[in-house]
């Protein structure tokens, strides 16, 4: 049997075991979604009802469309760094990290099987999410270039798959809280990444932060491609560009896991907690 | 010409632990660290074919010996190898030689013993058709009933959920199977069978196996040779007949692996629990 036939056996492994666990955990699956859902329609109704906050005549589809995407931008960003930053917390929850990590499947592997289904599972979520608000706010989105869209948002996951790798090192590292840890790295990239208003608007300081974000050029080109219509052609720099710094943080994850495993394994903490 | 399957060579192992403000005050110490040494400089070899334990109280070092092996911990010295492959600096290669089987049962409690099972079998590669057909096998030979097979674990026993952890180690043929107590905790009748599929796995198979456990007569009847472990030192090493005859007879009473345990460290085996776990 060749290798590539063996690993990606092992990488369905982990698309059907996600798959599973979704099915097991559908419940979870029904409120998580409610909670994204009214989220969503939360934020973009701050949009909706910001021209009687200020008493002045402004463009609300303009503005509600502004804070849609970055609502909806967040909400499959998220996703993706979940499910790669939880392959770990999961598996220490649930007793199994031992065994998958003694089974004959390399981290590469294992990473390449948790995005494809990360990917799949953020996009059908983010439609369905798109698709409601869309015809709860009756939005217009005649002159947006969705082609452009869905390209930024592809460029844009290759970052986030490996700002989750660099995540999952937290529950490596750390067996009772590393999961939660996460929750701050994603809440420093809300803040920093200008998800609901422009980084122009932070303190200068931050704005230097902001700019390291792979975020921020994602959610920007999102609105370029919605909002101003920005043709594909434009944008395939930027893209061309998250992409690639999206492989050397990929590169950089994948770097610093082995070494935390190697860490993990000489101080005996690849255990179960819970 | 005979095989080695397991070489262990000065091997040490010490974990770092955290002490409590209490047990500080109890034992009158400021050091909030303590280094306990959980195997000290051990040796051993396991040949081709044998079944060979280790039996040892609670906290001896045996669970942290068969997890140096499965390539989940590294050793501060000392080395180990896998039929010649080094299981620190050639790890991929041994994990496709090795399975294991631990005291504790783990798998996603939500999934069938199939699902789970399955998702093993992916890992190493295997195609989905043959290992269903496979496990479905071997979890009848383990006395399962196919009406389990797509239940949920959760709502399995202990002893049921066990024979699936030993169905899964065995699925994926491992040549070197690490069984860490695994009859521990399962009622008589559980017990026995899985104890019948490990003489059995000896039998009818070309693998090895490293059993570790603290059951004597789990000891004395699986195998071929035994090492006793205390305090992560091996005191002895034998044939278990062989053990039994570093012990005179007693009484005119059969020489148990408990009078050798006495005998060899000077403590039965509920003080050395006892001890190992305060």
């Amino acid at each position: 049997m060749s290798t590539f036939v063996r690993e990606m056996r092992g990488a369905y492994a982990f698309v059907e075991r996600n798959i599973n666990l979704m099915k097991r955990y559908w419940g979870w699956e029904v409120v998580w979604l409610i909670y994204s859902l009214t989220n969503a329609l939360a934020i973009t109704y701050i949009g909706n009802g910001m021209g009687m906050i200020s008493g002045q005549e402004i463009d609300t589809q303009y503005v509600v469309t502004y804070l849609l995407v970055g609502a909806l931008i967040w909400q499959y960003l998220v996703v993706i760094f979940y499910a790669i930053s939880e392959m770990i917390a999961w598996e220490r929850w649930e007793g199994t990290i031992e065994y998958t990590f003694m089974a004959p499947v390399s981290r590469p592997t294992h990473l390449v099987g948790t995005t494809l289904f990360a990917i799949g599972y953020g996009i059908v979520r983010t439609l369905a999410i798109l698709g409601i608000v869309v015809a709860f706010f009756r939005l217009n989105l005649g002159g947006a270039n969705i082609i452009g869209t869905i390209l930024m948002l592809l460029a844009g996951s290759v970052s986030f798959v490996g700002l989750g790798i660099l995540a999952a090192v937290l529950p490596l590292l750390y067996p009772e809280r590393g999961a939660q840890m996460t929750n701050a790295v994603a809440a420093i990239l809300l803040l920093i990444s200008g998800v609901y208003y422009p980084i122009e608007s932070l303190p200068a300081w931050l704005q230097v932060v902001a700019k390291a974000s792979p975020a921020t050029y994602v959610i920007k080109g999102m609105r370029a491609c919605l909002l101003e219509g920005r043709s594909t052609v434009e944008l395939l720099p930027t893209a061309l560009t998250l992409v690639g710094i999206g492989l050397g943080v990929i590169a950089l994850g994948l770097f610093i896991f082995r070494y935390v495993e190697r860490y993990a394994k000489r101080m005996g903490r690849l255990k179960r907690s819970g | 010409m005979r095989t080695t399957a397991l070489e262990v060579e000065r091997v040490r192992k010490v974990f770092v632990r955290k002490d409590s403000a209490k047990k500080r005050r109890r034992l009158r110490t400021k050091k909030k660290k303590e280094e306990v040494v959980a195997l000290k400089d051990i040796d051993l070899t396991v040949e081709r074919g044998e079944v060979f334990g280790v039996l040892g109280p609670n906290g001896s070092g045996k669970s942290t010996l068969i997890r140096l092996v499965s390539t989940l911990l590294l050793p501060d010295s000392g080395s180990l190898r896998v039929f010649g492959h080094d299981v620190e600096h050639d790890s991929f290669a041994v994990k496709r030689m090795i399975n294991r089987v631990s005291v504790d049962a783990a798998f996603f409690k939500k999934f069938s013993p199939i699902e789970n099972l399955l998702y093993a079998a992916r890992l190493y590669g295997l195609d989905a058709g043959e290992a269903k057909v496979k496990m479905r096998e071997i979890m009848k030979r383990l006395g399962l009933k196919e009406e389990t097979f797509n239940n949920p674990m959760e709502h399995m026993s202990r002893g049921m959920q066990q024979k699936v952890a030993v169905a899964r180690g065995f699925l994926t043929s491992p040549i070197l199977l690490l069984l860490d107590e695994p009859t521990t905790g399962l009622d008589p009748h559980s017990k026995r069978d899985v104890q019948a599929f490990v003489r059995e796995i000896r039998e009818t198979h070309d693998a090895t196996v490293l059993l570790t456990t603290h059951d004597m007569d789990e000891a004395d009847r699986l195998c071929d040779r035994i090492a006793i472990i205390d305090e992560g030192r091996i005191v002895a090493l034998d044939t278990p007949e062989g053990l039994k005859r570093l012990v005179p007879s007693q009484n005119g009473d059969k020489t148990t692996m408990e009078d050798v345990f006495i005998e060899l460290t000077g403590r039965s085996f509920e003080e050395a629990e006892a001890e190992e776990e305060s």
